[in-house]
């Protein structure tokens, strides 16, 4: 069966809301760092329906650098995570606000 | 010997210097040696250069000592120099004299206050400025005499600083001569500007072969340099500064009274007559002024209860006297009473001050009382300067002067003589209404007993009181002529004595005011009126006739008024509102740097959303 190339942008819109909802709403980093993931898979996936409807393979291959992309940067960000945690004993995004001057 | 004339001004002036740097360093007594001798030599230097010059006079009646060049410019130039002539020989020898024996009472006045050196240094600098004012062959050095002189009356009537009202009342004898003197100083600019030199000589002969009489530019001139005039004598409308001067030392008010300060006004009119009389508007201005200041100053003496304050106005009113004897052009009249004026105006304020150092420093004639028996020394000295006052015939100097003076009035303005007679009936009235309140009456208590440093000035002073005026007698009483014919070659020759019945009258008025107030003494309104609560017009009247009310409306609350809205600078209010908006939109900003990681995220999408609108909907 043949797909259109609505359907994919249409994922890749939905998974795109679904990532930034759980990125406004949850504060543990992990999760955080999952709705990030979640989003650069969309914008992957949106890539690849782009790359239908032109009919060329461009997007396929900026898919392949989005994923290494995401892959680098999982890995500086899980660093970060651990050091954070390694600090204030906690994976909560809202307590690290130590570089805010008290006011 | 003449060149050492420079000595004259210098020794006071070293004095001053000796005791300001040292001042809080050496025994009191030292300091008054030092304060009382530095005068007292000048004054043996000047008699001792007075009995040289009557002796063989030097050719021109005029002596130019040079000194050094001071200012050298294309246009213009000033050279420092001291000259002696008639008039300024006077001065020195009044200004000298007296202002020793005001330094010797001071010594015993002031014993065991604070700043005992600081006060002989105060004084020292007060003495050399007049004697360089009236020694000054330039009008520039002239104007450095007379600033000195204002400073030095602000840091003496100042001189008990530690009370608001003293402060206040400095600077308010500060600032009105202040006001006066700028009006001076663009007098003496013009000069320059015309003449390229202030030499006073040069400028006089300038003056007169530049500007015919009755011409613009003297009038100018020479109103300018009268306001200078009027600010420092004292005179209408610019005499509000003189009782408040009061809140000096008695001795210091002796020494702005008698020797320096108030005559510095008569002396310029005296010093550049003929500029003067290049502008007959200007003397008749003088007269009228003259006229309404011995007016004044006699209704306000007359409800002073301040002795000082009697005394305040009654030189108010014998400096009006010079003035209008200016007016009609009695130059030397003029300087004739303006010595003898600074013999008992001296000898009244010591006299006074001698009283008031017995009780404790009180000064409202009220609160003494037949003193007469208790302080036969005083009594006797304040009597001799109140009957030099009042010009009670034959007794003391200030008959022959008035006598003279008024004469020179009569001859020309009848009607200016009618007002110099009311005012010495006027000021019989005041004068002996604080003798008979003073002095006799039910007696207070005294204690204590005066120093050769007090007896010695009131006694010397009291004699040459007396002594004075038979320089310079009217036909009746022998014509001589001694103090005219030593002026004449500086004023021109004396003036024509006036006829019996004006002679008579002007006997008289003063004795009808001393009736008056003995008459008013017996039957105690003198002391109702000091019990009573004084109604609307007597405050009227102790306040000098409303003149400070009116210049307090005038010009002290709108300035007031507008340093208090300059204070914050209204201009920078402006800039300020930019930097206000500035700050409040940095704060409203800096809330949003919370480091809450969710809601950077939130804003980032929203920013993206909106570019994104922008950029399909555009």
């Amino acid at each position: 069966m043949i797909v259109s190339w609505q359907a994919p942008a249409s994922l890749a819109l939905i998974l795109f809301l679904l990532g930034l909802a759980a990125l406004l709403a949850r504060r543990n980093l992990v999760f955080v760092l999952m709705s990030v993931e979640i989003m650069l898979n969309a914008a992957g996936l949106l890539f690849i329906a782009a790359g239908m409807r032109w009919g060329t393979p461009d997007g396929q291959i900026m898919f392949i650098a989005v994923l290494n992309l995401a892959g680098a940067e999982l890995a500086v960000g899980l660093i970060l995570l651990l050091r954070l945690r390694g600090r204030l004993t906690t994976l909560d995004g809202d307590a690290a606000v130590l570089l805010r001057d008290s006011s | 010997m003449m060149r050492d004339i420079w000595l004259v001004p210098a020794l006071p002036l070293a004095g001053a210097v000796l005791l300001g740097l040292l001042g809080g360093k050496i025994p009191a007594r030292l300091a008054a040696v030092i304060g009382a001798s530095s005068v007292g030599l000048a004054a043996a230097l000047a008699i001792r250069i007075a009995l040289l010059w009557f002796a063989a006079p030097p050719p021109g009646d005029a002596f130019l000592l040079p000194l050094w060049t001071w200012i050298t410019l294309p246009k213009f130039s000033a050279v420092v120099g001291l000259l002696i002539d008639p008039v300024s020989l006077v001065l020195i020898l009044v200004i000298s004299v007296i202002g020793f024996f005001i330094h010797l009472f001071s010594a015993e006045y002031m014993e065991g206050e604070n700043g005992y050196a600081r006060y002989f240094a105060y004084l020292n600098l007060f003495v050399a400025s007049m004697l360089l004012l009236v020694l000054a062959n330039d009008l520039l050095v002239m104007f450095v005499g007379w600033e000195g002189v204002g400073v030095c009356s602000y840091l003496l009537v100042g001189f008990w600083f530690e009370e608001e009202n003293n402060g206040e009342a400095a600077q308010k004898s500060f600032i009105v001569t202040r006001v006066a003197d700028i009006a001076m100083l663009i007098g003496i600019l013009i000069l320059a500007l015309r003449f390229g030199t202030l030499d006073i000589s040069t400028v006089l002969h300038g003056a007169v072969s530049a500007w015919p009489p009755g011409s613009f530019w003297p009038a100018v001139v020479a109103g300018l340099l009268l306001v200078g005039g009027l600010g420092k004598s004292a005179q209408v409308p610019l005499q509000t500064w003189l009782p408040d001067a009061m809140a000096g030392p008695t001795p210091v008010s002796a020494l702005i009274h008698a020797a320096t300060m108030v005559t510095a006004g008569v002396y310029l009119v005296v010093r550049l007559h003929v500029l003067f009389l290049l502008a007959p508007a200007v003397l008749h201005g003088i007269a009228l002024g003259a006229a309404l200041t011995v007016l004044l100053a006699a209704c306000a003496g007359l409800v002073q209860s301040d002795i000082k304050r009697v005394l305040a106005y009654s030189t108010m009113g014998q400096i009006g006297y010079m003035f209008l004897g200016l007016g009609v052009g009695a130059w030397g009249a003029a300087m004739f009473h303006l010595a003898s004026h600074a013999i008992f105006k001296a000898l009244l304020f010591l006299s006074s001050g001698a009283v008031s150092m017995r009780l404790h420093h009180e000064q409202n004639i009220f609160a003494m009382g037949g003193l007469r028996t208790k302080l036969p020394l005083a009594f006797a000295a304040f009597l001799v300067g109140a009957l030099c006052l009042a010009a009670v015939p034959v007794v003391g100097c200030g008959f022959f002067s008035k006598e003279f003076l008024l004469g020179a009035v009569w001859a020309q303005n009848p009607l200016l003589w009618g007002v110099g007679i009311l005012g010495a009936f006027l000021t019989g009235v005041y004068i002996f209404r604080a003798v008979f309140t003073v002095f006799f009456g039910a007696s207070v208590d005294v204690s204590g007993a005066y120093g050769v440093r007090v007896i010695l000035p009131l006694t010397v002073l009291a004699l040459a009181a007396l002594g004075f005026g038979w320089l310079q007698t009217p036909d009746f009483l022998g014509g001589a002529n001694i103090f005219s014919n030593v002026l004449a070659p500086a004023l021109g020759g004396a003036a024509t004595d006036a006829s019996w019945p004006v002679a008579l009258i002007g006997m008289a008025a003063p004795l009808a005011g001393i009736g008056l107030a003995y008459a008013l003494h017996q039957n105690g309104f003198w002391r109702r009126q000091g019990a009573a609560s004084p109604g609307l017009f007597v405050r009227f009247l102790q306040g000098g006739m409303g003149f400070d009310a009116l210049y307090r409306a005038i010009f002290v609350k709108p300035f007031l008024w507008t340093v208090r809205v300059l204070k914050d600078d209204p201009v920078d209010q402006v800039f300020q509102l930019l930097q206000r908006a500035a700050v409040g939109l940095h704060k409203r900003l800096r809330e949003e740097q919370n480091g809450k990681l969710r809601r950077y995220a939130g804003w980032m999408m929203a920013g993206s959303l909106a570019t994104i609108l922008a950029v399909v909907f555009s």
